[in-house]
């Protein structure tokens, strides 16, 4: 019965595309309605503070480099990697990541939460040459890091960031290039105005050892120290905490 | 299909309203499709749409027994496990299913039991009596591999699979950073495991409010020594591992009353103050001269990340016991 309306409906034109465009919509829908509320599931953690220009730079860099492709940044809900990583990643970790670097193959550790878990001096070392530090690396070296940092493209960046709900004011639109070479040269006279614009969370050192330059390591690695340590909205999971 | 075609399509009625098949196609009767008047292929002995197209038929060749009940049963699949499992999104929620499957509690649980099914060993880590559980062959059999896994993921990057450290090497040749060894017996802080476990939970020269702290004041940068009596020092103090340090040249007068304080008489270290024994042969930027100079002349202040949050009490136990164990592996 159902084989003869088909071998009929594939008589009528009309028909036949009105019911491919039935059968076509109802999967497009399943995909694409949750995302019209998808600002309703994942809520921005109280204690969430936004990527700095300099962490924001970084995460530039860290895309360019195609480090996702080795790495990825998301604890999945498996009990080895809450042992081995902590507690398994939340969607509102990455509520002001866009894009979400997640990613999906693991050739090296997930980065989740690697802030603060090595010395800048080590990320330094490791990304010049992986080897000179863990001897049977195979992750590539990254020796052009070194180079001048270009934050002309910060601020613009920042504002559509702005646009997709990163709170982003206005002041720190307007200060980004500042406050990037700020929170890599914590001694000069720029780093002033930093603090007021960021608070105190963020950390101000010459990431890359070196306070006269502002390069693109010092933006990778401030971004590789951010990780993890933008907010502790993981640990609150209440069935975590007897866990660890 | 056009809707040309279908007029050309003659006689259409139910297949089941046919009484029985065509004689010429005795097998073919019970096929839904077969309609009086269609015609049989000879080649394959399918039926054809009826349509000719200038000479060229097209087969209608019914769909494959096989084919249907697969998609029927993958359809009461789907709606079996619809009702079972979280399936269909509703706004900001989704139906949770019968089952109550949620990979975030199951993951949480299997970490309950895995934290379970060692806790009977593991909790022993809490206490500090790390002489106890040395010596407890048992305990310490369940835990080594978990010890090792423990170093491998947090500390091996630093100070090497074996504990053996790694030279400061890098950025600007001599500047570069360096790891101290762990696997020798020599300390820049403490040998016991109780105060390696304070040591690797706050970290030396790090965020953490209680790091220990531990600096090589930059003499020659500073100002805080004369070049002449830097060039003096360098060779001298390159030459102590190598015994070849004359103890009553003018360099030692220098170290004497400028380094020992830190470093120890002669240099031998030891004194728990985070510098390290300058007469062994283990360097932490290097023992060439010109590491020592830029040594001296830069200072050092290398930085042990404080492991408090990251690590819990006996993770952290069991790691100062496990390298408290790798001196003494090294030491024999
Ligand atoms: C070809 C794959 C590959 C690429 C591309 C790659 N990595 Fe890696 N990475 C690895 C592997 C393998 C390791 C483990 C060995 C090691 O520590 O070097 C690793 C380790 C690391 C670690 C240490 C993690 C830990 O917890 O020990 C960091 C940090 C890191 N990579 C950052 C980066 C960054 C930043 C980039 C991009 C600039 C990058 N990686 C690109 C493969 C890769
Ligand atoms: C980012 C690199 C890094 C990592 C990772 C690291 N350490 Fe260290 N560690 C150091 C440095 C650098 C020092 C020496 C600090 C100094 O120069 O004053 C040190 C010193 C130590 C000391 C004191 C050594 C002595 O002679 O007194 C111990 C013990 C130690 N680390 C244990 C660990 C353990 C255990 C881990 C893993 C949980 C670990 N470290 C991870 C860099 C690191
Ligand atoms: C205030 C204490 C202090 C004084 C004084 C001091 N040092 Fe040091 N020295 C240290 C510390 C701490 C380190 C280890 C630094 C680190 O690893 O972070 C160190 C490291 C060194 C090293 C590097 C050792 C290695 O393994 O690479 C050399 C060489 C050295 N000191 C030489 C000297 C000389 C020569 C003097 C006298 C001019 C001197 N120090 C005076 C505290 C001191």
């Amino acid at each position: 019965m159902v084989l003869r309306l088909h071998y009929n409906l594939e008589k009528m034109s009309v028909g036949l595309v009105v019911g491919i465009i039935v059968a076509a919509s109802i999967g497009g829908i399943v995909e694409i309605a949750p995302l019209f509320t998808i600002d309703g599931t994942a809520d921005v953690p109280a204690d969430m503070r936004p990527q700095t220009p300099l962490e924001l730079a970084g995460r530039e860099i860290y895309m360019r480099e195609g480090c996702y492709a080795c790495h990825s940044q998301m604890i999945r809900t498996l009990a080895d990697e809450i042992d081995r990583y902590g507690p398994y990643s939340v969607t509102s970790e990455s509520v002001f990541d866009h894009p979400m670097l997640w990613g999906s193959k693991r050739t090296g550790p997930d980065l989740a939460r690697l802030g603060e878990k090595y010395s800048d001096d080590w990320h330094v070392l490791h990304l010049l040459n992986p080897r000179d530090v863990v001897p049977d690396s195979i992750m590539p070296a990254y020796p052009w890091l070194m180079s001048p940092l270009d934050t002309r493209d910060i601020g613009p960046e920042m504002a559509v960031l702005a646009t997709l709900g990163v709170p982003y004011t206005d002041e720190q639109i307007a200060n980004a290039a500042t406050d990037a070479a700020a929170q890599a040269r914590p001694d000069s006279s720029i780093a002033d105005g930093f603090a007021d614009r960021w608070g105190d969370r963020p950390a101000l050192r010459a990431f890359d050892g070196d306070a006269d330059e502002v390069t693109e390591m010092d933006a990778l690695v401030a971004y590789l120290q951010s990780l993890g340590t933008l907010t502790d909205v993981a640990w609150q999971n209440p069935a975590e905490e007897e866990g660890e | 299909m056009s809707s040309g075609d279908t007029s050309m399509t003659t006689d259409v009625t139910d297949p089941r309203e046919l009484e029985g098949a065509d004689p010429h196609t005795g097998e073919r009767g019970d096929d839904p499709l077969l309609e009086h008047g269609q015609e049989i292929d000879p080649v394959t002995g399918h039926i054809t749409t009826g349509h000719d197209w200038n000479g060229i038929k097209e087969l209608n060749t019914p769909f494959p027994k096989i084919a249907l009940w697969a998609l029927i049963i993958s359809v009461v699949y789907s709606v079996i496990t619809w009702v079972l499992l979280p399936a269909w999104p509703l706004g900001s929620t989704y139906t949770k299913g019968l089952l109550g499957v949620d990979q975030t509690t199951d993951a949480d649980a299997e970490h309950a039991r895995l934290v379970d099914l060692r806790a009977h060993w593991r909790e022993g880590f809490a206490s500090d009596d790390f002489a106890a559980l040395a010596d407890d062959a048992d305990v310490m059999a369940l835990a080594l591999p978990e010890m090792r896994r423990l170093y491998a993921d947090n500390c091996a990057a630093c100070h090497g699979a074996e504990g053996q450290g790694r030279t400061g090497h890098g950025v600007g040749g001599a500047q570069g950073a360096g790891f101290p060894a762990l696997n020798d017996d020599e300390w820049l802080w403490y040998s016991e495991p109780e105060d390696i476990a304070d040591v690797i939970r706050v970290g030396i020269n790090s965020d953490h409010p209680d790091t220990y702290f531990a600096e090589m004041p930059a003499f020659g940068r500073d100002g805080m020594l004369e070049r002449s009596d830097i060039d003096l020092l360098v060779p001298w103090v390159a030459g102590l591992s190598a015994g070849t340090s004359d103890p009553d040249s003018e360099a030692a007068g220098i170290f004497a009353d400028t380094c020992a304080a830190c470093h120890g008489d002669g240099g031998t270290g030891g004194l728990e103050s985070g510098a390290p024994s300058l007469v062994d042969a283990e360097w932490i930027y290097g023992g060439s001269e010109q590491a020592i100079r830029a040594t001296i002349w830069n200072g050092r202040s290398g930085h042990m990340p404080a492991w408090e949050d990251r690590l819990s009490d006996e993770e952290r136990n069991m790691l100062a016991l496990y390298v408290a164990g790798l001196s003494q592996a090294g030491a024999q």
